[in-house]
């Protein structure tokens, strides 16, 4: 479904992606750590389609298109899906219009109509029950004034309302106390099917015991210098990342 | 024939200094107000037209809109047929009118009142004995004497006179609209109007001046409010009219003790539009809220020149002003505080906050504070800048095209002063010009 191939970003020229090779399968769940700087939050970024990053070399596709060259909307409306670590409050559009205007834009890119009204409201109410949302909490203005748990229990309902095929958390997990960390990857497991994949990015595998990843990948210095499974999750929690250095500088 | 002709090559100035000795011989004489016309031309005839050299008119030119052809004297008895002005009222909810064509009052499209308060015409308060003792007291008594007031003062002959007495709840708004049909060539109005909020009353009112032609229209406006000890006032300036409109609007408001005057302009077109807002607290636990939204686009230009004076203790004000700029437009926010020796325990905050849609727009802003008392919690913000490149981002990642994630921030932006708005057919009808202006029809938050 992605691939990606010696893909090399910077910002205001300073290199920070080094040359990224990373394919992921439908119905696959990858995670990528790291240490600090590493580079994560720019590869979820530049796979969304950031524009204040660079890209200067290497290879992007969805689906066997190159999306390369695409807007963030384009990419969107092709099934990416990036949950922010950081989501932008916007006061005054309630959580529903903005995703009713999410939708839409989308099913407009796609040459289809409006979705009737009555059928969105059946649709919010299902993903709002299955993220255990209140319907207060869909009328409050976007982010503005949301918990960090809000913010991300509401970024992965926006990610169950848009259905994309490629969804890539980044840090969702930040800012989770234990009851919403559970609430937040049962959501993203019911959404898992054989046709999507999940790119989770993460500082810790606390996370990889809800989302259970098939591939974990380490990236240092933007570059992925490590793969393995899930124990290798373990091994990095229990290890940190010092050794993962002495191995590649052996 | 003779006068038309030396009348066509005079400056609008000169036009206006020897049109005043007709209009005040066709005016009745025993007018209690010939006196305060005399002053008033004299101080216009020595002053003239503000000019870029005072520091208050720093950014603003009214050479471009003074070199057009006015007639001084609307010929009146124009009229609109309703269907055509009534997108200009609120006309989902019951309201007050007090509504002028090319400044006749238009009895048709009114509905005054004289029951247990008065809303109706200046022109009769100036007339009337029963009103001797209000006009006595209260008109031009805190109008300014800059040259432009006195140059309404000396030609005004109508506008709104609206006097709520003690403890009266009003109870819808009120509207005063000032209607220019354009049958003349272009066309000079001064409406001015009086208003009285008596002790503990309360009244909400909406202002609106609107062009109904392409042909140019100068309206200098003035407008003097009075609110007295625990008198609460909300009111709206709707600032949307044609490109070759201009409008100067003075407004000046003095408060009592513990009165509430909330007022929200809301400058969305015009060609050139200068607002002269200018509060004087009086009294103790005076609260003075300003705010503004301005969207312009095309070679707009809005000045908003403000003034709080804060002369009592314990007191506040709060200014809000964004300001949205598209294509060449140009806006100024001058926005001054003074605080007096007398004013301790003042909090006093002003926050002007601006967006340039596009590179060659330019707003200018130059907040001051002059602060003579030591125990007071004064700020001022000011920020112009673009989109928030990660705000942008985040929309357009959910599939929402650059042009409506655009407009969503634009609309999140200018919210803090929408949410203000207390009446609801307002608040809509604000979001929808708004949302037009934008250029797109986005499923808002109302």
């Amino acid at each position: 479904m992605l691939h990606v191939k010696d893909l090399h970003a910077s910002v205001n020229e300073k290199d920070i992606l080094k040359g990224i090779n990373l394919d992921v399968k439908a119905g696959e769940v990858h995670a990528i750590m790291g240490p600090n700087g590493s580079g994560k939050s720019t590869l979820a970024a530049v796979i969304a389609g950031k524009d204040t990053f660079e890209v200067s070399k290497g290879e992007l596709t969805l689906n066997n298109e190159d999306i390369s060259e695409l807007d963030p909307e384009e990419r969107a409306h092709k099934g990416v899906f990036m949950s922010f670590q950081y989501p932008v409050e916007i006061p005054g559009v309630s959580v529903t219009n903005f995703i009713k205007t999410a939708i839409n834009e989308t099913r407009k890119a796609k040459g289809l109509k409006d979705m009737p009204a009555s059928e969105m409201l059946k649709f919010i109410k299902e993903k709002a029950d299955l993220l255990e949302i209140d319907r207060k909490f869909l009328s409050r203005s976007l982010n503005e004034g949301f918990s960090g748990g809000e913010k991300k229990r509401n970024e992965i309902f926006q990610m169950a309302m848009l259905e994309p095929k490629l969804a890539i958390l980044d840090e969702t997990d930040s800012g989770l106390d234990i009851d919403a960390l559970k609430i937040v990857a049962n959501g993203v497991n019911k959404l898992r099917s054989k046709d999507n994949a999940v790119v989770v990015i993460t500082h810790y595998q606390r996370l990889l015991d809800y989302i259970v990843p098939d591939f974990v990948h380490v990236l240092m210095n933007g570059k992925i210098v490590k793969s393995g499974t899930k124990e290798l999750a373990y091994e990095l929690e229990e290890k940190g990342y010092d050794w993962i250095k002495e191995e590649i500088n052996a | 024939m003779g006068q038309t002709i030396k009348l066509r090559n005079m400056s609008l100035k000169d036009k206006l200094v020897s049109s005043f000795l007709a209009f005040d011989d066709h005016l009745e004489d025993e007018s209690p107000i010939h006196d305060i016309r005399s002053k008033a031309i004299k101080n216009f005839e020595e002053n003239g037209f503000p000019t870029k050299k005072e520091e208050d008119w720093k950014y603003t030119s009214l050479k471009p809109i003074l070199k057009d052809n006015y007639s001084i004297f609307p010929k009146g008895e124009n009229t609109v047929e309703l269907k055509d002005v009534k997108q200009y009222f609120l006309h989902d909810i019951d309201t007050f009118k007090v509504v002028f064509i090319d400044g006749v009052y238009s009895s048709f499209l009114s509905e005054t009142t004289h029951d247990s308060m008065d809303i109706c015409l200046i022109s009769s308060a100036l007339k009337k004995d029963k009103y001797s003792a209000s006009i006595e007291t209260y008109y031009n008594k805190i109008a300014g004497e800059d040259s432009l007031t006195s140059l309404n003062t000396a030609f005004a002959k109508e506008g709104a006179y609206i006097n709520i007495p003690k403890n009266k709840e009003v109870e819808k708004p009120i509207e005063i609209i000032n209607f220019v049909t354009g049958k003349e060539e272009a066309l000079m109005a001064q409406p001015r109007n009086l208003i009285i909020v008596g002790e503990n009353a309360h009244v909400q009112i909406i202002e609106r001046h609107q062009s109904l032609t392409d042909n140019a229209v100068l309206t200098n406006s003035v407008t003097e409010i009075f609110v007295e000890k625990r008198a609460f006032i909300d009111y709206y300036k709707i600032q949307n009219n044609n490109s070759t409109a201009s409008l100067i609007d003075s407004t000046f408001i003095s408060q009592e003790q513990d009165s509430n005057c909330c007022l929200h302009t809301f400058s969305l077109g015009g060609k050139l539009t200068r607002n002269n807002l200018k509060f004087s607290q009086n009294g103790e636990h005076c609260d003075s809220t300003l705010k503004g939204i301005t969207i312009l686009k095309d070679k707009q230009h809005v000045d908003h020149n403000t003034l709080v004076e804060h002369i009592a203790p314990n007191c506040e004000s709060h200014q809000d002003y964004k300001g949205l700029y598209s294509d060449k437009s140009t806006g100024v926010f001058n926005g001054k505080v003074i605080v007096e020796k007398e004013a301790q325990k003042t909090n006093a905050f002003q926050q002007n906050n601006n967006i340039l849609i596009d590179d060659k727009a330019t707003v200018n802003a130059k907040p001051q504070l002059e602060i003579f008392a030591d125990d007071v919690k004064c700020s001022h913000g000011c920020t112009i800048g673009q989109f928030d490149e990660e705000a942008l981002f985040y929309l357009r990642s959910r599939g929402i095209a650059k042009k409506e994630a655009q407009a969503l921030l634009m609309y999140a932006f200018a919210n803090t002063v929408l949410e203000s708005v207390k009446i609801p057919s307002l608040k809509r009808r604000i979001n929808r010009i708004i949302a037009e202006k934008i250029g797109v029809s986005i499923g808002f938050n109302v």
